[in-house]
């Protein structure tokens, strides 16, 4: 028995194992430190106990060359070392635990089953403690930067034990509270006033033992020092540069930067500093997963413009074999999940496939542990091949994530892919019915039952693929647009770029410095000069979008131009619509000249002679943001701040730089410059939403009043300057949005399909966005994304068509009278009527169609018939619902 | 690889198999380029296969 890495050594596996029931690939592995006959030449139990014979201890280590054109550098983090955490006594006290063990502790296929332990006694917790920038903004664990991610996880974690268990108190010792993404701040208040989450602003000094407890001590935010006990410490560890980051960067030939983590640009953010090699995710710098995801797509763009030549020439297609004919009688296979204890914890897995067998037309039933393992995948194939089922019912989780995946199991032996239906019994059994197991044993049961019925009449239907027009429409001239652009052409397309204002550049053309010390007017020069030159890109600038028809591969878009209207035919469309400095009616802006906004700021601190004569400063942040006139945080306001009030210091030493915050969001590496700010002597002084600054005329001048909570009392400034850090809003894209019939949120922002996984794509396909129109971030970030969306959007361009999913529409000639009302209905544009021998008759224009059903349920003669939603489907499955 | 000397290759070497390499080994295997992934321990998906849920939306991370 050895520890089990997977779960964070807190259980015991043996030598040859998996980490986990879906690992990929699903083989077995032998540890190689822990091996008794890889160390010690003895035992080898394992080779005759393997009936498949799969144990071979005579393989060697290979050594491959491989040619390659570009490489993508994708390591991930390390952890912190154990020398620093033992300074909040983790190793010396058990249940001081690490936040990833306690991920572990959560998790439904973890060492305890999901059951919320104590490491020391088994006990579960009523007190637990988190304790934030564990290894991060701390330059004695010589980590300065911040880890970027750790207030969200905390905030995840608490939010999860709350679920489990209600009446456990949680406390969050933090520094800054930097939820500063999209949507982030309002996932961090919902989850503190849903589950009563304590925050307490104060770094924890020590932690002891006291009993069977554990004693914090730290000193309150008015300085008073306190103490308080609690069964169990969370340790929110960074994230720090993986461990072989040193040979990693010698043998890729690349630099990096004091925290051994790969050095970047600010304007190539993906680019490692050796041509060719690109990086993406956590070793670019502290980050979650949506940024990582982003950087990745964006690293392969990268990539594909450098070798677009190539493109192809390696690559190797995969064949399915052609479909077997079905035979007229349904012979159903029934599939049933564990989910290991997701369901299986709840349901009578036993029960559900012994029932499923007395069902009609059901030939075999089978059920596993966790159905979308790939050795699964295999029974499944085995099962229609020995039993040659046509049906197959998968009971299980969503069909949201999980149904292409044993669609793709279907087409792989040759079975169409829809002649398959999913039971939800997790969602819908399981998790909804977790306390009444017999109820939700019973329901699946109805489920299976109704999805048998369903299945009996499902029939294949045809793969259809849309041809694509390999060009691509960008919107928006800002940086992200420019940069979109370029990488779209640079990939081998033509792109029209399109800009409603008179020039190109943007935001960009108001930025003089950036924090790291590039210079954004040379990036513009640059940039526009590469758009203007490139032969595969036509710029439009004093353009506006008047209309966009059609669907991803076929678009057709009127551009209104100064000399007219011009249609352009493309495939995909690129939405970098940007943002701009918030306008607000507070802190005297626009009554006063001594206020002004920080990008206004950044114009004086260009002119030297100007900024000397500036001797003090108070910045407002959060003027206007996070649920002032903006409900969100706009994400780069506290760099901007600290950019300019170093700015600020290099010009005039002397001058006096008062900075009112709420929490300073200076994530990554930009920490450095915060310390550097205070160190250089910029006040930073915390204020409460509730108890705002306030700015009052006084004569020719200003006078700022506010509360010092650490001083306990009220100070007034009269300083020369107001600098508001006023927040980000996005340009007004309402009729846009609606031609793109694309989602926006409640502020205005594009909604990505996917907030994790599918950051730069929209809802509607051959759609993506990048930039301010997405969300507010810094310059970097939407650089990064802008490749990322240019990525997303030569997938299609480059592969030449679009695969249709078939669950279209289609109408049956002979029922339909003509009467246009499927075609008034669709949303999509989708169905339209046209003369068939005189008469009219709807028709799907299946490339547009979403498969969402509108037309069908309105058709009067129910000529309409949706692709695996048949009427007769659909009362089968309604049929069956009362025939237990 | 029977290329023609001084000709591009159309493979991408992708080293490491969390979810930032896996996302960019399918996008390049999209895009029409061979993707060589490779990871140091026996199984993709890095530190995301080892977490629970993720934030905001509580989704399971596998």
């Amino acid at each position: 028995m050895i520890s089990d890495n997977y779960n964070e050594d807190l259980a015991i596996t043996r030598a040859p194992h998996k980490d986990y029931p879906q690992a990929v690939p699903a083989s077995f592995y032998i540890d190689p430190k822990k091996c008794l006959f890889l160390n010690y030449e003895t035992c080898q139990i394992c080779i005759p106990t393997c009936q498949a014979k799969a144990i071979d201890f005579s393989q060697k280590e290979e050594r491959l060359d491989l040619s390659v054109g570009a490489v993508i550098l994708a390591p991930g983090f390390g952890r912190i070392s154990d020398k620093v955490l033992a300074r909040y006594g983790y190793g010396h006290f058990p249940d001081v635990v690490t936040s990833l063990e306690f991920e572990r502790i959560m998790c439904a296929s973890g060492p305890s089953r999901g059951e919320i332990i104590r490491p020391s006694d088994g006990k579960h917790p009523q007190k637990i403690a988190f304790l934030q920038c564990i290894g991060s903004r701390d330059i004695t664990s010589g980590n300065g930067y911040c880890s970027s991610v750790c207030c969200m996880y905390a905030v995840k974690e608490a939010t999860v034990v709350k679920e489990h268990a209600p009446d456990v108190d949680i406390s969050i010792f933090y520094m800054d509270m930097r939820t500063a993404g999209k949507g982030f701040d309002a996932s961090r208040q919902r989850a503190r006033d849903t589950h009563h989450l304590r925050f307490i602003r104060s770094r924890v000094a020590e932690v002891r033992e006291r009993g069977d407890k554990l004693r914090l001590s730290y000193a309150d935010s008015e300085g008073n020092h306190r103490e308080d006990d609690f069964d169990m410490v969370v340790l929110s560890v960074g994230l720090e540069s993986p461990e072989d980051a040193q040979s990693l960067a010698r043998t890729a030939g690349i630099k990096l930067n004091q925290y051994d983590f790969c050095d970047t640009k600010a304007f190539l953010p993906l680019d490692a500093s050796r041509p060719g090699v690109y990086v993406a995710g956590a070793f670019q710098g502290p980050k979650d997963i949506p940024e990582s995801v982003m950087q990745a797509i964006g690293s392969a763009a990268a990539a594909a413009e450098i070798l677009r030549e190539a493109r192809g020439t390696e690559v190797i297609r995969k064949e399915y074999p052609s479909e077997m004919g079905i035979a007229k009688e349904p012979r159903i296979g029934v599939f049933v999940c564990h989910c290991g204890i997701n369901i299986g914890g709840v349901i009578d897995i036993t029960e559900v496939a012994k029932y499923a067998q007395t069902l009609k037309d059901v030939v075999f039933v089978d059920d596993s542990l966790y159905s979308c393992s790939q050795d699964s995948q295999k029974v499944i194939k085995d099962a229609i091949k020995e039993h040659n089922l046509n049906r197959v019912v998968v009971a299980a989780c969503t069909p949201r994530t999980h149904e292409p995946l044993f669609q793709e199991t279907l087409r792989d032996i040759g079975l169409n892919r829809c002649l398959f239906e999913m039971v939800n019994i997790r969602d819908q059994c399981s998790w909804v019915h977790a306390h009444e197991p017999e109820e939700a044993t019973s329901k699946a049961k109805d489920l299976v039952r109704m999805a048998v019925a369903k299945a009996r009449l499902l029939y294949p239907l045809p793969e259809q693929t849309v041809p694509v027009i390999p060009k691509a429409l960008v919107i928006g001239g800002g940086i992200a647009g420019m940069t979109a652009a370029s990488s779209i052409a640079e990939q081998g397309f033509e792109c029209f770029l399109v800009e409603n204002s008179a020039q190109l550049g943007g935001n960009l053309r108001r930025l003089k410095t950036t924090l790291t010390g590039e210079d954004p007017g040379q990036l513009l020069n640059e940039v526009e000069a590469r758009v203007r030159n490139h032969p595969r890109i036509r710029v439009y600038t004093n353009t506006q979008i008047e209309n966009v028809s059609g669907y991803i591969g076929n678009f057709a878009s009127t551009l209104s131009t100064e000399t007219g209207s011009e249609v352009i035919e493309h495939g995909v469309v690129v939405v970098a619509t940007g943002g701009r400095e918030h306008r607000l009616n507070k802190y005297l802006y626009g009554q006063s000249k001594h206020v002004l906004t920080q990008l206004e700021l950044e114009e004086i601190l260009s002119a030297p002679e100007k900024a000397k004569k500036i001797n003090e400063v108070v910045m407002i942040q959060c003027a206007g943001s996070r649920g002032d006139d903006l409900s969100y945080c706009s994400k780069l306001c506290c760099g901007q701040a600290v950019k300019n009030a170093l700015r600020l210091k290099e010009l005039n030493p002397a001058a006096s730089i008062y900075v009112l915050y709420r929490d300073v969001r200076t994530y990554g590496f930009m920490e450095d410059y915060y310390r550097e700010a205070r160190e250089k002597g910029v006040v930073f002084i915390k204020y409460e939403k509730e108890n705002p600054p306030v700015v009052m005329p006084n004569d020719d001048k200003i006078t700022v009043e506010f509360m010092d909570v650490l001083l306990g009392e009220k100070v007034k400034l009269e300083p020369d300057l107001v600098a508001l850090s006023v927040g980000i809003v996005p340009n007004e894209v309402e009729e846009l949005a609606k031609l793109l019939k694309i989602p926006l949120n409640q502020e205005n922002f594009f909604l990505e399909a996917h907030v994790k996984l599918r950051p730069v794509e929209m809802a509607v396909s051959g759609v993506y966005v990048c930039g301010l129109a997405h969300s507010p971030k810094p310059i970097d970030e939407s650089i990064g994304q802008a490749r990322a969306a240019a990525g997303k959007a030569c997938v299609p361009l480059s592969k030449g068509f679009v695969a249709v999913e078939p669950i279209v529409s289609s109408v049956g000639k002979d029922k339909c009278i003509g009467c246009g009302i499927c075609e008034s209905l669709c949303p999509y544009k989708a169905i339209h009527l046209i003369k068939v021998d005189k008469k009219k008759k709807a028709e799907t224009i299946t490339a547009s169609c979403k498969g969402c059903g509108i037309c069908a349920a309105h058709c009067p003669t129910l000529a309409i018939s949706m692709g695996g939603f048949t009427n007769e489907e659909i009362m089968a499955q309604i049929r069956a619902f009362g025939q237990c | 690889m029977g290329r023609e000397h001084g000709a591009k290759s159309g493979a991408v070497l992708v080293v490491g198999g969390g979810v930032a390499g896996v996302q960019a080994a399918l996008d390049l295997a999209e895009m029409g380029f061979h993707v060589y992934l490779v990871e140091k321990s026996a199984s993709i998906g890095g530190a995301m296969a080892r977490l629970d849920k993720t934030f905001p939306t509580n989704d399971c991370a596998l």
